[in-house]
């Protein structure tokens, strides 16, 4: 890690930079997944005007 | 995991405030046009909802309705007297009308809000981060190319009783258009390279060359002006939403990675 580039997680090996990484972004997947496209009918109605707001496919 | 638990501090911050700004959007430009939407749902007598069980039940009352009486709003807090209050829903528990529908539409506000930031920012590490509020609000732009922009021109914003293909396939179809899009751009963006932007632009128009699932018929209660108002709610309010999510992913990185060094890799 440079100083030129300036980062969140300095001084970690790339594998590890790029597995925790990788974590992060699956984990905002899994959770827009779950919140937004969950066919559960409780969790759909929970977030039925937001489904639509967002324009995620719903019903 | 210490840069996992920065990505986790940053979106975490980035997707409250976003997704509080989008649900107070949303309780002025689109939610009031769903409401209007479902009275003409509960006047065609069709209720659209895939999952719906027998037509006979699809006039009855709806705990989502609009017209139910406001007196709802703020006896019902937990799943029994939400069901109380609409004995006609089949389709599971729902939050009652008012307060409580409000609420758990702010509470997915955030929870994704944060789920897009973690997306957000983990993605924009791997192309050295993102350094302030204006490099944030290009990010942004991206995002809501990604995420709103191409999957909406197959799948344009729906209203409650308005037709529309099998869920699965269309659910599918946008997660496959996001992946393609965010390929694409990513391409274009971070590989110097003709052919491999080329690549890219391929790869953005792709989905739409198979095209998104169409339902069978476009008929519907809803009036053309309503849709269209909502279309524009929609994208109007997911635009603002990645623009301020980028900008303060941008604003909080620089504070976490702005101060001591010693404290960049011992922070959080």
């Amino acid at each position: 890690m440079t100083t030129a580039s300036i980062s969140l997680g300095a001084s970690v090996s790339s594998q590890s930079r790029f597995m925790q990484l990788a974590l992060a972004a699956l984990l905002g997947i899994f959770v827009v997944g779950v919140v937004g496209f969950s066919h559960i009918d409780a969790v759909h109605n929970a977030a039925h005007d937001y489904r639509h707001s967002m324009a995620f496919p719903c019903h | 995991m210490n840069l996992f638990r920065n990505v986790v501090f940053v979106a975490a911050i980035a997707g409250l405030v976003a997704g509080v700004v989008l649900a107070c959007m949303q309780a002025y430009a689109t939610v009031p046009l769903i409401l209007k939407a479902e009275v003409y749902e509960k006047a065609g007598g069709g209720h659209q909802h895939e999952h719906a069980a027998a037509p006979a039940n699809a006039a009855g009352g709806n705990a989502m309705s609009s017209a139910a009486p406001a007196a709802n709003s703020m006896s019902a807090a937990t799943p029994a007297s939400a069901e109380a209050a609409a004995p006609a829903e089949d389709e599971g528990w729902a939050p009652a009308d008012g307060l409580e529908r409000f609420a758990f539409s702010v509470l997915a506000n955030i929870v994704t809000g944060i789920g897009f930031a973690l997306v957000l920012v983990a993605v924009s590490e791997f192309a050295g981060g993102i350094g302030n509020w204006r490099q944030g609000v290009f990010w942004g732009l991206a995002g809501f190319a990604v995420f709103t922009l191409a999957p909406g021109l197959g799948l344009p914003p729906e209203l409650p009783a308005m037709p529309a293909a099998d869920l699965m396939q269309r659910q599918v179809w946008w997660w496959a258009t996001v992946l393609a899009t965010s390929a694409g751009l990513s391409l274009i963006a971070f590989r110097k390279s003709l052919p491999l932007a080329i690549l890219g632009v391929l790869l953005i128009v792709a989905p739409h060359i198979v095209g998104a699932p169409q339902p069978d018929s476009f008929e519907t209660p809803i009036p053309e002006g309503l849709h269209h108002q909502f279309v524009v709610a929609v994208t109007v309010t997911n635009l603002v939403f990645w623009l301020v999510l980028g900008a303060i992913v941008g604003v909080v990185r620089g504070r976490v990675t702005g101060t001591a060094t010693s404290l960049r890799d011992s922070f959080a």
